[in-house]
C-alpha cells in the first residue's frame, strides 16, 4: 500500500530537567535567586537536563497495531504523552491523520460522589465523545461493564473491580481512528482483562483502527500487535515484526550484562541479595528446561549482625502476578555470605519469562528487596491448550485416559 | 481517512487558541455540571447554603457598617445596598478562587488527557452563575420587602455578571498559572480576595473616596462593576464614568492572562 501513513513521527525529542527538588520551588527561593544571581535564575545547564526521548522517527499505516516495549524509564510513556498532546515535544514533530483517542489511565475524572451514569457521561465527554454519542452507547457500555442495578448509585459504593469495569467499558466504546493505550490492562480481574483484550482485538481487526499500545506484558503484545517498537534510553533500539522484536527484547533482558547494579534498588546498608541461579539442572544458570527436580539458589550478603529476620521469596510473572510465595524466619544472622536454597520437585511453568523476587526484613524493617535479574526463562514443551486465551502460567505434564463405564449402558440393545 | 488532522510540534509563542476552546464546549459544560452536582452532595441543607451565606453577611454588614459605623448608602436602604454588593462580590470571590485553584485541583486530568487547559479556569468561573441567579432572586424579593421597586435597567444585570466573570477570569488565569508552579500562591489567594473586597465598594459607596483619588480607585475594575450593578437593579445612583477605564484594565489583564496561560499550558503536565 502506498498511501499516506496515518501516523508520521519525525525526530521527536523531549528534554526534561532533572531537578527533583525544583518541582515545588517556592516563589521565595526563585525570587532570591533572581535578586542575587539573575544570570543563573533562568538558565539551566546541559548537565541538569536529559533527553527522555531523542530523535524518534517512525511511520504507522492505517489499521496497524503497534506495540511499544522497553524497560521502565525508556521513554514509552513520554512518547504516548507527546502523541496524546499532554505535553509538547522539545524538538521534532508528529502528524496524526485521524480522530485520536488516548487512554493513559482508565477512569480519569471519575468522581466518587457521582453516580455511575453521571460518571459515564463526564468520562465519555472527557475522552472525546459527544454527549449524544454517549447517550447512544449507554446501554452497551452498561452491559459490557456489567454494573446493571448500580448505575444510579454513587460510585464510591462500588467495589474497585466494578469501578474499573465501568471505566474501561466507557473507554472501550470510544471510536477514534487512532487509539493510544498505556498499560491500562495491567489492572482488573483476569476474566475482565480477557474480555477487554478480546474487545480491543475485535475492534482493531474489524474497524481497522490504528492502535499504539504500551505494555509490559509481552503475551499481550504478541497477541495484539502487528509491529513492535523497542525503546531504550529514549531512542529506538529496534523496530519490526512483533515476534522478532519481542524475542530480541527478551533475550536482552535475560543476558547477564544487562544486570542492574545493586546500587539502583532500595536496599539498606545492612545487607543485600547478590545473585540467583539454578543449581539443578546446572546446564544454564537462568534457563529452566526440565520437568524434573529444580534447585534455586539466592546469594545473600550480610554486612552487620541482624536479628529478628523474615525472608520472603516469590515467583512472579513479569506483569507482577504472584504465582507462588512463602516466607521463613531466622532469629539472627551474622555478617557473611549466605546461599539460600529452594528445592522443588518440579516447576511446571508455561514457556516465557519469570521473575524471582526475594526480600529480607529485620526487626527495624526493610533490609533488601530484589527482583532477581536476569529473569528466569522457561523453555519447556507445552502441554496446554493451543489458544493464547487459554494458556495459564501452569504447564502440567499429564497422561490422558478415557474409561468407558459399561454398567450405565447395558449392551443388550444389539 | 478522516478530516481530523493533528500536528504535534513545539508551538509558536503567541496563540490564543479560542477556536479550539469552542470545539471543546461540551467538555466545558460537563465540567461545570459536574462541579455543581458535586458541590452540594452529602450536605444536609444543600442549596439553602447559597442564600444563607449572603443573608448572614448582609446582616453583619448592616449591623456594623450600617448601624454602628453609619456608612452612607445613598438612596438605598443599607441592607439592600449591602446585599447587592455582597452577591456580586461573592460571585466574584468564588469565581476567582475557583479559577486560581482549577489547575492544581485537576492535576490528575491534566497529566492523563488532552484538552485545552483554558477549559478549567473557564468552567470554574461559570460554576457560580447558578448561585448568583438564586441570590439575585433573593435580592429582588428583599428589595420588594423594603419597598424598593426594581428598575427596568435590571435587564442589564447579565452584562454586569459577564463583565465580573471576565474580571475573575483575567486575574484567575494569572493566579492559576502561578499556582501550578509555586504552591505559595494558594496561601495568597484568600488574603488577596479579602483585601480586594475592602478596596471595592461593597460595604461603602465609592462616593466617599475623594475626587482626586477616584481614578486610582477605578483602576480596580470591581469598583465600576459593583456601582454599575447597583445602578442597574435600582436605577438609583449613576453608571460611574470611569467604567470604560475599568473595562480597559480588564481587557489588558485578560489578553495578557490568556497569552501567559497558553504559554505555560504547553508543558504544564511536566511541571504541575
Amino acid at each position: 500500500m502506498s498511501q499516506t501513513p496515518i501516523i508520521q513521527i519525525v525526530e521527536l525529542s523531549k528534554k526534561y530537567r532533572i531537578r527533583p527538588r525544583e518541582r515545588y520551588i517556592a516563589a521565595r527561593e526563585r525570587l532570591n535567586l533572581i535578586l542575587t544571581r539573575p544570570w543563573k535564575a533562568f538558565r539551566f545547564s546541559a548537565r541538569e537536563t536529559f533527553w527522555a526521548l531523542r530523535d524518534i522517527s517512525f511511520e504507522v499505516e492505517e489499521g496497524e497495531v503497534i506495540g511499544i516495549i522497553g524497560r521502565n524509564g525508556a521513554g514509552k510513556t513520554t512518547l504516548l504523552k507527546l502523541l496524546s498532546r499532554i505535553t509538547e515535544p522539545t524538538e521534532g514533530y508528529a502528524i496524526l491523520r485521524g480522530r485520536v483517542g488516548s487512554l493513559l489511565e482508565v477512569g480519569t475524572g471519575f468522581h466518587p460522589e457521582l453516580t455511575g451514569r453521571e460518571n459515564i457521561y463526564f468520562n465519555g465527554v472527557l475522552l472525546g465523545m459527544s454527549k449524544e454519542e454517549v447517550r447512544r452507547k449507554l446501554d452497551e457500555i452498561v452491559e459490557f461493564a456489567n454494573v446493571g442495578e448500580f448505575l444510579d448509585m454513587p460510585i464510591k459504593h462500588y467495589s474497585s473491580g466494578m469501578a474499573f469495569r465501568l471505566a474501561f467499558s466507557v473507554a472501550a466504546h470510544l471510536e477514534p481512528e487512532i487509539l493510544i493505550v498505556d498499560e491500562v490492562l495491567a489492572v482488573g480481574d483476569i476474566e475482565f482483562q480477557k474480555k477487554c483484550l478480546n474487545k480491543m482485538e475485535e475492534v482493531s481487526r474489524r474497524a481497522g483502527r490504528t492502535v499504539l499500545l504500551v505494555s509490559h506484558q509481552l503475551n499481550q503484545i504478541r497477541q495484539l500487535c502487528t509491529r513492535v517498537v523497542w525503546l531504550e534510553a529514549g531512542r529506538i533500539r529496534m523496530i519490526g515484526p512483533t515476534l522478532e522484536v519481542t524475542a530480541a527484547y527478551e533475550k536482552s533482558i535475560t543476558s547477564e550484562d544487562e544486570r542492574l547494579s545493586p546500587g539502583q534498588r532500595t536496599s539498606s546498608q545492612k545487607g543485600s541479595f547478590r545473585r540467583w541461579r539454578l543449581i539443578q539442572p546446572s546446564e544454564a544458570p537462568h534457563i529452566l528446561s526440565t520437568f524434573g527436580p529444580v534447585s534455586v539458589e539466592f546469594q545473600l550478603e550480610i554486612n552487620k549482625p541482624l536479628r529478628g529476620l523474615v525472608h520472603g521469596v516469590a515467583l512472579m510473572t513479569l506483569d507482577q502476578r504472584v504465582l507462588w510465595s512463602t516466607y521463613n524466619n531466622f532469629t539472627s544472622l551474622k555478617p557473611g555470605v549466605y546461599h539460600l536454597l529452594y528445592n522443588f520437585e518440579m516447576l511446571p511453568l508455561n514457556t516465557g519469562m519469570y521473575l524471582w523476587r526475594v526480600s529480607l526484613y529485620d526487626e527495624d524493617g526493610l533490609v533488601d528487596v530484589w527482583d532477581g535479574l536476569p529473569y528466569m526463562e522457561v523453555q519447556l514443551p507445552n502441554f496446554q491448550h493451543m489458544y493464547d486465551n487459554w494458556i495459564g502460567p501452569m504447564n502440567l505434564p499429564h497422561r490422558k485416559e478415557v474409561r468407558y463405564e459399561e454398567s450405565l449402558y447395558p449392551t443388550t440393545i444389539s | 481517512m478522516s478530516e481530523f488532522l493533528t500536528v504535534i510540534r513545539p508551538s509558536p509563542r503567541f496563540h490564543l487558541g479560542l477556536k479550539e476552546l469552542w470545539d471543546y464546549r461540551e467538555l466545558i459544560i460537563s465540567l461545570v455540571e459536574r462541579e455543581i452536582k458535586v458541590r452540594y452532595k452529602q450536605t444536609l441543607i444543600g442549596v439553602l447554603w447559597v442564600v444563607i451565606q449572603p443573608l448572614a453577611t448582609m446582616t453583619i454588614f448592616t449591623l456594623f457598617f450600617g448601624r454602628l459605623a453609619k456608612i452612607p448608602s445613598g438612596e438605598l436602604p443599607y441592607p439592600i445596598f449591602a446585599l447587592s454588593g455582597v452577591i456580586l462580590w461573592s460571585y466574584f470571590a468564588s469565581a476567582l478562587s475557583g479559577a486560581s485553584h482549577s489547575l492544581v485541583e485537576h492535576k490528575p486530568l491534566l497529566s492523563k488527557i488532552y484538552f485545552p487547559r483554558l477549559a478549567l479556569p473557564l468552567s470554574a468561573v461559570c460554576v457560580g452563575v447558578v448561585d448568583f441567579g438564586i441570590n439575585l432572586i433573593l435580592l429582588i424579593t428583599l428589595m420588594i420587602g423594603y419597598g424598593v421597586t426594581p428598575h427596568f435597567t435590571l435587564i442589564f444585570a447579565p452584562i454586569f455578571l459577564v463583565l465580573t466573570m471576565l474580571t475573575a477570569l483575567s486575574v484567575g488565569l494569572w493566579l492559576a498559572a502561578l499556582n501550578a508552579f509555586y504552591r505559595d500562591v494558594r496561601y495568597v489567594i484568600p488574603f488577596l480576595i479579602q483585601l480586594w473586597m475592602f478596596a471595592s465598594p461593597v460595604v461603602y459607596p465609592s462616593s466617599i473616596v475623594p475626587e482626586r483619588w477616584q481614578w486610582v480607585f477605578a483602576l480596580n475594575p470591581m469598583v465600576g462593576l459593583i456601582e454599575g450593578f447597583r445602578w442597574c437593579i435600582s436605577g438609583h445612583g449613576a453608571l460611574p464614568s470611569l467604567m470604560l477605564f475599568s473595562m480597559g484594565v480588564i481587557l489588558i489583564l485578560l489578553i495578557g492572562g490568556i497569552a501567559y496561560f497558553r504559554h505555560i499550558e504547553r508543558t504544564l503536565a511536566d511541571w504541575i
